[in-house]
């Protein structure tokens, strides 16, 4: 093992179940002590990606690594991976602190040892006084952090989380998406999060993979994949961005190519157009508030184009359906994809 | 023209039910339980607590006639050492036989709970159930022809050159015999053909109920396929497991036509009651005999809730 060795590395990757390729030829390499997303629609194939980190299933053709080592015909039981299932996976039938303890107790740790091993991990999640309850007296959010402590107590050097937020409402979500960000530092486990929640990726990623039909789209750190998506698949899913045609672009004095155009990028003008925008006549469809900011749907005089524009939620407190506006687009807004998908 | 919002009251005696029944579901909840809570009240329970009453009354020696004065001497009787001998050699029968059931048991519902899709595991059920179709005795009978001296089996050994073998199992202490048909090991052999599907059925159910992701968490977690078995699937289709015994078990004690069709002359349990409820007109010590498998379920039962085994339902 080389020390620069990446934590994961897939070479040529691919799965097929039947004639479908779940997974078709991803290549990708995440780093040691690194926070990555796998990020899709379900069916993209970052679930199976996740499955074939943890061993639960192998590759059709091509290698992954862990840690430089190859993987293949590894059972999952031998790897240095743990997994925090979507639904948790907890052993119903034992309590808490014996469900942390079980990836210790089938390495024969003694009883004594892997109990306080166990105790620590489930402090770390601060669910210290719950250790002798059974999971299903545990609200969702405290079981999601017990299987993070079951997983955590055996030190993986890759920890896998399959959607682990899903199944939260939205409150106790967004508070463990802060917690688990924390946690990661803390510890340095390279971490790969599978969601489909683009949100989640942004916010909590090193890295984030676009995951589309069982291709990796694109790979960068959240900014790049926010601001600048390589195809109009990646600028819609992620955070709907408005996706110009390459007529319309060209039209405004922008490159000659299908463009993406984040919603609030666009403004509404109230005269004409300032240097570097380009002005454009549309008629409101629907005005949505959404307290930090306002939601406009417009359709754009003479092409059949609906533009999402959000502007802050102080403007435009008298908009409504039916009204005509003219926004105004900053070219330098305008960012030129290479593709559809 | 205005639509109403809510229909007005529906006329006649039948909807007139129906909507009170609605209102209170708790008549509703009676309606449904009256008939069969009577029914287990009266009949099932009634008959237990007459047999209960009757266990606790005596025979008078010489006119053979029922003395109704409350005495526990029936229960003297069973610990004599013939009637004992029969309770100790029908336990230990039971509990052969429900060991050998879970044991073949296992692989079986195992595959068909975890692998077995679609057309196999239609033929899974209809192999399971199909023996249950067939009337009992004539499954009996035929195990008879199988094991008898003259039967398949010695002339499938004989065909192969292994008389010996069979020889040498028949030759074995206590559980041998002069034939397959007229010994213990026969006697086991046909209750673990005829409770096998009690015991695979629940232990399938239960299997099935093993949500997959844990097998795979335990994987996960470090856990060797043996490991995983021994700490997750075995625990969690304990309570199948239990469910299939207690068949297995209870049906054993209380059964009397195998062991007379099948095996030698020493009584079960099941036979003892016929003898002493018919030919010996011994109603009180047949329901003493009656009492045993009562108490042995009731106490294994205990045995199995303090052990936790359905901890996991």
């Amino acid at each position: 093992m080389t020390f620069a060795a990446p934590a994961v590395r897939f070479r040529a990757v691919t799965r097929h179940f039947g004639p479908v390729k779940a997974v078709d030829g991803v290549d990708l390499e995440i780093a040691p002590g690194e926070f990555f997303s796998m990020l899709g629609p379900s069916g993209s194939g970052k679930t199976t990606c996740l499955r074939l980190i943890a061993g639960f299933d192998q590759p059709s053709s091509g290698e992954i690594e862990i840690f430089g080592v190859a993987s293949a015909g590894v059972p999952p039981y031998a790897r240095a991976v743990n997994t925090v299932f979507q639904d948790y996976a907890l052993f119903p039938h034992m309590n808490v602190l014996d469900n942390v303890a079980y990836g210790l107790m089938v390495r024969g740790v003694g009883k004594r040892e892997r109990h306080a091993k166990a105790a620590e991990a489930l402090a770390l999640v601060k669910l210290g006084q719950h250790g002798d309850r059974k999971p299903v007296q545990l609200s969702g959010g405290q079981r999601q952090r017990v299987a993070l402590a079951r997983a955590l107590v055996n030190q993986p050097r890759v920890l896998l989380l399959d959607e682990p937020l899903g199944a939260l409402d939205l409150k106790l979500r967004e508070e463990m998406q802060v917690e688990l960000k924390a946690l990661q530092r803390k510890l340095g486990t390279a971490f790969v999060f599978v969601t489909h929640d683009q949100g989640e990726a942004l916010s909590m990623s090193d890295r984030v993979a676009v995951f589309n039909e069982g291709k990796i789209v694109q790979v960068g750190p959240p900014e790049e994949i926010y601001e600048r998506p390589r195809t109009e698949f990646v600028a819609r899913f992620v955070g709907g961005s408005n996706v110009l045609p390459a007529a319309v672009a060209r039209g405004l004095g922008g490159p000659d190519a299908p463009c993406s155009l984040r919603p609030e990028a666009i403004a509404l003008l109230t005269g004409p157009a300032p240097e570097g925008q380009a002005a454009l006549s549309a008629v409101i469809e629907d005005a949505q508030y959404h307290g930090a900011a306002r939601r406009l749907l417009v359709a754009v005089a003479g092409a059949a184009l609906r533009l999402a524009v959000s502007i802050p939620a102080g403007e435009g407190g008298g908009l409504g359906p039916g009204q005509a506006v003219t926004l105004g687009i900053p070219l330098s807004a305008l960012w030129p994809m290479e593709g559809a998908r | 023209m205005s639509i109403a919002a809510l229909p007005a009251p529906r006329a006649g005696v039948l909807r007139g039910l129906s909507d009170f029944l609605l209102r209170r579901p708790g008549a509703y909840l009676a309606l449904l339980l009256v008939p069969p809570l009577l029914w287990l009240g009266i009949i099932y329970l009634g008959s237990l607590f007459a047999l209960l009453t009757n266990s606790f009354f005596s025979v008078d020696e010489f006119s053979g006639t029922i003395d109704y004065t409350l005495t526990l001497s029936s229960y003297g009787q069973l610990f004599q050492l013939a009637n004992l001998d029969i309770v100790i050699r029908t336990v230990l029968m039971a509990a052969a036989v429900t060991l050998a059931s879970a044991a073949l048991a296992f692989p079986v519902a195992y595959y068909a709970a975890r692998y077995a899709k679609g057309r196999m595991k239609a033929v899974f059920y209809l192999a399971v159930m199909m023996p249950l179709w067939s009337s009992y005795l004539v499954k009996v009978y035929a195990w008879k022809l199988i094991l008898a001296k003259e039967g398949i089996v010695s002339w499938i050994a004989d065909t192969l050159g292994v008389t010996v073998v069979l020889d040498g199992v028949l030759a074995l202490p206590v559980v041998g015999g002069p034939s397959l048909s007229t010994s213990y090991i026969g006697t086991f052999l046909v209750f673990t053909y005829v409770w096998l599907p009690y015991m695979i059925l629940p232990l399938q159910a239960s299997l099935e109920r093993v949500p997959g992701n844990l097998v795979e968490a335990s994987e996960d977690l470090g856990a060797h396929p043996a490991q995983t078995f021994r700490h997750v699937i075995l625990p969690l289709a304990l309570p199948g497991m239990i469910a299939g015994s207690i068949f297995t078990f209870s049906l054993t004690l209380g059964d009397y036509i195998i062991p007379q069709i099948v095996g030698g002359s020493n009584l079960f349990i099941g036979q003892a009651v016929l003898i002493q409820q018919g030919t010996a007109g011994n109603i009180p010590l047949a329901a003493a005999f009656t009492v045993v498998p009562v108490a042995i379920m009731g106490l294994y039962l205990w045995g199995a809730k303090r052990t936790g085994a359905f901890d996991a339902l």
